[in-house]
């Protein structure tokens, strides 16, 4: 079990590393807008491509 | 007129960059977020522009001096979403600096609940197998190691809640809930340092876990609802005209108003700040201050509201403090006395706190002398008290009601009605008389013409045709009595009189009776009057406030619910009571603000809970005084602030709405209540006879949680599911009124 003794502190480290993940993204202003984020995921055009653009379906 | 100074609004974001938020109406999906945002990114100069669906708003950057911030707005109305420039208030900043706050603690709750559920687990299953003392000693430590500063961070809500409650010599949800998490807590760092089969920081920290996911849930409700409320009030805010010294005017926010400033406000206008007439005399409607329908006489020297509609001509107005009106001071003085009996009143969560935690407490203290006098250990007491706190620890008390209050709350928001606290949900639910307000509340706060059908209709048309070129009120609603037709050429306006042109080749006249050469009547103090003529021909327009479209029906539907309804204005007697008479509910008339008070006084001394429905500014100490008050969006600032909830549009429909949805809430807030209290008499004879392990307290908390939450849900009312695009948002025109 001596496994043990790395292996916890590691698991712990990568909730660490999530949960300063999440304090990084609310200090950033990224859960301002919920509801608006689920919608931008749906705008095809946001990003102007080289080509004009983009095709729409 | 000149586009509008928005100066006021523009604030430094650093760098010559400035910044100014917006409320915009009309946005409603993907499409129309890029849609602004591409059109404010398409003038020079902006920098960034992005919009925040959640809260209707956009910000927008440029560099200083590249650009007019009024531009924004045009650009906006033109590709039809109407914006007006918003200041977020200091409650607003204050409630967005909780709301990160609390995510915060509920993240490092949930970090730690995780992470000590999987040492908790491994230990709970190693307990009927083949742990180790030092592997369960080891994995005790590191539980201990993670839920000491997380419950130091992630506790302070709760704590400085209880701390502040018990300091008043009060007791609230959070003072059993921070006695529990802190006494199991301390137990189980002894229980470790012993090297003991058992720890309850899971359960600690899992506690703490749930009651901030309900406290989150609870303020981004809270914030949303507050947000739009701010920008329908920004949306329908005022403009008025800033004369400067040198004569020239420029339009600017009626909140960039200071005191001092001259404003020149003309026929039709409302009148952007308290203030006293400089020059000019008028007819001034202070309907909604007052509620009387009848417009008031103004000259030079006398003080004027900010609210009020000008009938007559042009007024110059110095702002100044809303000092010296008789009215306000009185309003002011009733409405401190009724805010201080409301803050006395006490909500039913922590009613039941008050019961809850002395028998909780109670019952640890008795089982632990019990256990000493059959003769166990000191240690043994200890534990069997710290189960018995943790199996009651309010968990599913503590979101018994704030759960139904958020799922409440949002089925109210989708119907148009924002709430100012949280508790007036229960309150709803509680009452049995409705008091309304004539003025704007049973009656639309537009002008309509009660007698049309009375005169011959080619006369009422000329009449209406002739009202279109003047912006006075009493000529806009003739106005609206023949929609389509166009306006006369060369009609000339004598301010304070009336109109004459010429039609057909005879002199045609509207306005007062000496202008048109008619004799007045009486109209008895309940109407406003226009009197034409064309040649020969006269009509008198008797123009008055109608009844809401749903008025009656919303009446008649509380009254079969038994309800009682009743009616309190300002206005005259012979205006009341015809609304009275339409609506077959009893009124009085004539009554100013103490004796609205005082009505409602002596209705809650006979036993009832009274909720009022008002908008003016004399029923802002009543609304205040009442067990529950709503006020529509068109109310008066002030009055809106004292309400519990503000409701839409024109229609009184969402009153009803709001009682049925508080109603459903207090009924499952009650089963919630019944469920915890059957819960407790379940496990806590089971704590109290020493058989509950951390497993067993750890599936009792999450089962009587979960099960309030769900019942919570039921709040949303069935018969309504509309959908997700449609949204609360009002149209124009009820921006408008």
């Amino acid at each position: 079990m001596t496994v043990l003794v790395y292996l916890i502190p590691l698991a712990l480290f990568l909730g660490l590393v999530g949960l300063f993940g999440f304090l990084w993204s609310l200090r950033n202003h990224q859960y301002d807008d919920l509801d608006g984020a689920a919608l931008r995921i749906l705008d095809d055009n946001d990003v102007e491509s080289r080509s004009g653009p983009r095709k729409t379906h | 007129m000149s586009a509008v100074d928005l100066s006021h609004y523009v604030k430094s974001a650093g760098d010559g960059v400035c910044h100014i938020d917006l409320a915009v109406e009309g946005i409603r999906c993907a499409g129309c977020m890029s849609a602004v945002e591409k059109r404010l990114k398409r003038i020079p100069g902006v920098t960034e522009a992005r919009v925040n669906f959640t809260l209707r708003r956009v910000g927008v950057e440029w560099q200083a001096g590249a650009l007019e911030p009024a531009s924004l707005v045009e650009a906006l109305d033109g590709i039809g979403y109407p914006a007006r420039p918003f200041a977020p208030g200091a409650s607003e900043a204050e409630s967005d600096a909780e709301m990160k706050r609390l995510l915060r603690c509920l993240a490092i709750a949930g970090f730690a609940a995780m992470n000590i559920m999987l040492l908790s687990v491994a230990v709970w299953a190693g307990n009927v197998t083949d742990i180790t003392p030092e592997t369960r000693d080891f994995f005790h430590w590191l539980s201990a190691l993670i839920a000491l500063p997380a419950a130091s961070f992630a506790g302070q809500p709760f704590f400085s809640s209880a701390w502040k409650a018990l300091r008043s010599r009060r007791t609230n949800m959070d003072v059993p809930i921070s006695v529990g998490v802190l006494l199991a807590l301390g137990v189980s760092l002894y229980e470790t340092a012993i090297s003991a089969e058992h720890a309850y920081f899971d359960s600690a920290i899992t506690l703490l876990f749930f009651l901030l996911a309900g406290r989150v849930l609870d303020q981004a409700m809270r914030r949303k609802t507050r947000a739009l409320a701010g920008n329908l009030a920004a949306l329908k805010g005022e403009t008025a005209e800033r004369l400067a010294a040198d004569g020239a005017t420029t339009t600017v926010p009626g909140a960039a108003l200071v005191i001092g400033d001259t404003i020149l406000v003309r026929p039709g206008d409302r009148i952007a700040a308290d203030g006293v007439v400089l020059s000019g005399a008028s007819d001034i409607d202070e309907s909604l201050v007052t509620g009387e329908t009848m417009p008031r006489r103004v000259a030079t020297g006398e003080a004027v509201y900010a609210g009020t509609l000008n009938h007559g001509s042009t007024l110059t107005v110095r702002v100044s403090a809303p000092a010296g009106g008789s009215l306000v001071d009185e309003v002011q003085a009733l409405l401190d006395k009724a805010t201080e009996a409301r803050s006395r009143r006490v909500d039913l969560a922590d009613r039941a706190a008050r019961y809850y935690a002395p028998v909780v407490h109670l019952t640890a203290l008795f089982a632990a002398i019990g256990w000493v006098v059959v003769g166990a250990g000191l240690h043994q007491a200890v534990l069997v008290a710290t189960a018995v706190l943790i199996i009651t620890c309010p968990c599913a008390l503590a979101l018994a009601i704030p759960a139904v209050q958020v799922v409440s709350a949002g089925a109210l928001f989708r119907r148009g009605i924002f709430l100012n606290s949280g508790n007036a949900i229960e309150r709803l639910a509680e009452v049995d008389t409705i008091v309304f307000d004539k003025t704007g509340t049973l009656t639309t706060p537009e002008f309509r013409v009660a007698n049309a059908a009375a005169w011959p209709r080619d006369l009422v048309d000329l009449a209406a045709r002739l009202a279109r070129s003047s912006r006075h009120p009493l000529a806009a609603a003739l106005a609206a009595e023949a929609p389509d037709s166009p306006r006369f050429e060369g009609v000339t306006e004598e301010p304070g009189q009336g109109l004459r042109t010429t039609i057909d080749g005879i002199e045609a006249r509207l306005g007062s009776a000496a202008y048109c050469g008619i004799e007045a009547g009486d109209a008895g103090g309940a109407v406003s009057r226009l009197w034409f003529r064309h040649g020969g021909r006269t009509a008198v327009f008797d123009i008055r406030q109608a009844l809401k479209a749903d008025a009656r029906e919303v009446v008649a539907e509380l009254k079969t619910r038994g309800y009682d309804c009743r009616i309190l204005s300002g206005d005259v007697e012979a205006a009341v009571a015809p609304i009275a008479e339409a609506l077959g509910i009893p009124y009085a008339a004539h009554m100013k603000p103490a004796d609205k008070i005082a009505a409602l006084k002596a209705l809650a001394a006979d036993g009832h809970r009274v909720a009022m429905v008002g908008d003016g500014l004399n029923d802002a100490p009543a609304l205040a005084e009442a067990h529950v008050s709503l006020s529509p969006i068109s109310a008066i600032d002030l009055t809106r602030a004292q309400a519990d909830s503000v409701f839409l549009g024109e229609r009184l429909r969402p009153v009803v709405d709001a009682f049925d949805v508080g109603r459903r809430a207090r009924r499952l807030m009650s089963q919630n209540l019944v469920f915890t209290v059957v819960y407790n008499a379940a496990a806590v004879p089971l704590a109290v006879f020493g058989v509950v392990t951390p497993l067993i307290a750890a599936v009792a908390m999450s089962v009587s949680s979960v099960t309030v939450t769900v019942n919570a849900v039921r709040a949303r009312p069935r018969a309504f599911r509309t959908p997700s695009t449609a949204r609360p948002t009002p149209s124009p025109a009820e921006v408008a009124a």
